[in-house]
């Protein structure tokens, strides 16, 4: 099998296409998606290839995503630009009352086979309103589920398995890891969602985490790999549903775990993670579960300070350290 | 509306202020000076200078994401402009905010927002406060074409029209949302238009005459500010910069941008008419626009004097009561 280096980018833009011209029900709605191919050039070359199914909106979110479930109920595979994650606020009640629950209130009667697609994250000093990360507002809604890819194979195969899902997908996608490459195969596979991945063996303690975070616990492992501490790290992929098999067998492994994630501690996934981790394997745990995440108050602009605020890879390394007591 | 000789020399100078401003912050920009995103305005004085220039310094605006411009009308400084741009902690947010929200609520800004439509319903608030209150401020809120077609818009100028509150929504129309052109995201042919739908007076300006914007937004203005309620003024003006610095612009030609530099300039067009009508000489203006680029070039030598916040200060401001 031919393997190509992708960036995260054009592993979407293949992801889209493939299934574009494998479903005529699948299409793409938001704004300034023709022009430049996207905002961060997601959709390069989809264009002109679909040009019907790339639907350019005014700036009416509440409308976009409203449209994308009637489209979804409807018969249609909605793809729901987003154009960044902070904008879910606007379209709230779409998302939340009526995307999340229609199925299930309805009796089972209908599907919600839609995507919705957002960019989150930090890194780039686009200050409060363009840096969060909001996928734990949404593992809490029941009826959603959340997918956070890290590495460009995944972003192809998991938006594959998204868009083919017959349930309302929310995908996050790391702005500043659009540039990302990695290895991607040439063929169409899938990454089934609810299925994480192994990055790195390790025998000394779980490192669980997702998105851009996993570059960064990467290299916090190679610094503990050095002071002796061989760490496990778990790409969670996808949030909802979660694969707590792997979680735990990991856990049960190495008896020590930490959850690193980009959005605030306070009130992060991390608190469900380790929550769930010491209601069900608690006597495995040879200690307490770090949570390790950004600091409770908005992106603060100025790059000193957001740097501040963001994990770093030291956080996670003193993180690590902290649950081992050494 | 009458202006003075000395009024029109003061909506000059605003105007070349702003135009020097802008010009630096995107050199600046290109030289990685600054952080982040950054969306200028040049092209737009006209529009921005003339409906600022009838408000009191107690009356409040709110701004968008392309925001500097309105800012600087309303008075506030450029040295703390460029050190929050900078990220510096004598910004005017201590560097919290950056380009995109900027605000001197000392000065009646109550905010440059990153959310399109983010401005509306918080100047609606504002409109209230200002009835509760019994004061006789007003309140503008500037917006962008595309914005016109968000929710809150529609939500905000039916609020306002049902309660008569003081505000002015002031639509600059640089013809482009982003990617989008208006003529293909604006139904109903303009955002004036939608007045009507909500009985409010909506007027449509030639936003590259700094006079005819002024005089249209002081009927605006005054009618609310004598308590008979909102209106929609809509400035067809042009921005001559991508959406934001970098942009590669594949949705128009380089020629259209030309077209409105050399025909409709709204620095070039007022400078001629000063001088047509013997209110300056050309001798002046270019004295008076050597006076503000060194007072940009002081305000940025201000700001890259200036210290960078600590990392911890982002801990500060979150609460009044932490
Ligand atoms: C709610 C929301 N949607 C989308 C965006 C992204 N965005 C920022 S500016 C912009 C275009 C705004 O166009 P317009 O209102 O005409 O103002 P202009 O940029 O022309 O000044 C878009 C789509 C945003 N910031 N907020
Ligand atoms: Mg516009």
């Amino acid at each position: 099998m031919a393997v190509r280096e992708l960036s995260c980018s054009l592993a979407m833009a293949e992801a889209l296409k493939e299934e574009m011209e494998r479903d005529t029900t699948v299409f793409i709605i938001g704004e300034d998606l023709v022009s430049n191919g996207g905002i961060f050039g997601q959709f390069r070359g989809l264009p002109e290839l679909f040009p019907d199914r790339i639907i350019d909106t005014p700036i009416s979110e509440t409308a976009i995503v409203g449209a994308g479930v009637g489209a979804a109920l409807t018969g249609m595979r909605p793809i729901i630009d987003m154009h960044f994650a902070d904008f879910v606020t606007t379209a709230m009640d779409e998302i939340v009352n009526q995307m999340a629950k229609i199925r299930y209130m309805f009796g089972g009667q209908a599907k919600l086979p839609l995507v919705l697609w957002a960019p989150d994250g930090s890194g780039l000093n686009a200050a409060a309103q363009h840096s969060q990360c909001l996928e734990n507002w949404f593992v809490h809604v029941p009826g959603l589920k959340v997918v956070v890819p890290s590495e460009p194979a995944d972003v192809k195969g998991l938006l594959k398995a998204a868009i083919r899902d017959d349930d309302p997908v929310i995908f996050f996608q790391h702005k500043k890891l659009f540039n990302q490459t990695g290895p991607v195969t040439e063929d169409k596979y899938i990454v089934p969602l609810g299925k994480a991945a192994v990055r790195r063996v390790g025998t000394d303690i779980t490192i669980l985490t997702y998105s851009r975070m996993t570059y960064f616990c990467k290299e916090a492992a190679r610094e503990l790999a050095q002071k002796g501490i061989q760490a496990e790290i778990i790409d969670l992929r996808t949030l909802m549903p979660l694969d707590f098999a792997t979680i735990a067998e990991s856990v049960k492994k190495t008896r020590h775990a930490v959850v690193v994630h980009e959005a605030c501690t306070t009130g992060g996934f991390g608190g469900e993670l380790s929550a769930r981790i010491t209601e069900e394997l608690f006597e495995y745990l040879d200690g307490p579960i770090v949570r390790i995440g950004a600091r409770h108050v908005p992106m603060p602009f100025s790059p000193v300070m957001e740097h501040y605020v963001l994990p770093q890879v030291e956080d996670i390394v003193a993180g690590v350290r902290k649950a081992l007591r050494r | 509306m009458k202006t003075s000789t000395n009024e029109k020399k003061a909506l000059l100078r605003k105007m070349v202020e702003i135009r020097l401003f802008e010009e630096k912050i995107g050199l600046l920009f290109h030289q990685q000076l600054i952080p982040g995103f950054v969306h200028l305005s040049i092209g737009q004085e006209a529009s921005t200078v003339g409906s600022c220039s009838v408000l009191r310094p107690d009356d409040y605006i709110i701004s968008t994401h392309r925001g500097h411009a309105h800012i600087l009308a309303k008075g506030a400084e450029p040295k703390y402009m460029f050190a929050e741009c900078f990220g510096k902690v004598t910004g005017y947010c201590k560097g919290k905010g950056g380009s995109m929200h900027i605000a001197d609520f000392s000065k009646g800004i109550l905010g440059a927002n990153g959310v399109v439509g983010g401005g509306f319903p918080i100047m609606t608030g504002a409109g209230f406060s200002i009835k509760l209150r019994g004061t006789d401020q007003v309140g503008m809120v500037f917006f962008g074409d595309g914005a016109s077609n968000r929710g809150t818009f529609h939500e905000a100028v039916n609020m306002a029209a049902v309660f008569k509150l003081p505000i002015v929504f002031v639509c600059e129309n640089n013809r482009y949302a982003s990617t989008s052109p208006a003529e293909k995201m604006v139904a109903g042919g303009s955002v004036a238009n939608r007045a009507h739908a909500y009985g409010i007076p909506g007027a449509i300006n030639d936003g590259s005459n700094v006079l005819a914007v002024r005089d249209s937004v002081a009927e605006a203005v005054d009618r609310a500010r004598k308590g008979y309620g909102p209106s929609i003024v809509e400035n067809e003006t042009y921005r001559y910069k991508g959406h934001f610095e970098g942009d590669r612009q594949r949705y128009r030609t380089p020629d259209e941008i030309q077209q409105y530099r050399l025909t409709r300039d709204p620095i070039d067009r007022f400078e001629t008419l000063l001088i047509d009508e013997g209110i300056a000489t050309q001798k002046e203006i270019d004295a008076m626009k050597a006076a503000v680029a060194a007072e940009i070039e002081d305000a940025v030598k201000f700001a890259m004097d200036s210290p960078l916040p600590d990392p911890h200060e982002a801990m500060q401001d979150l609460f009044v009561n932490p």
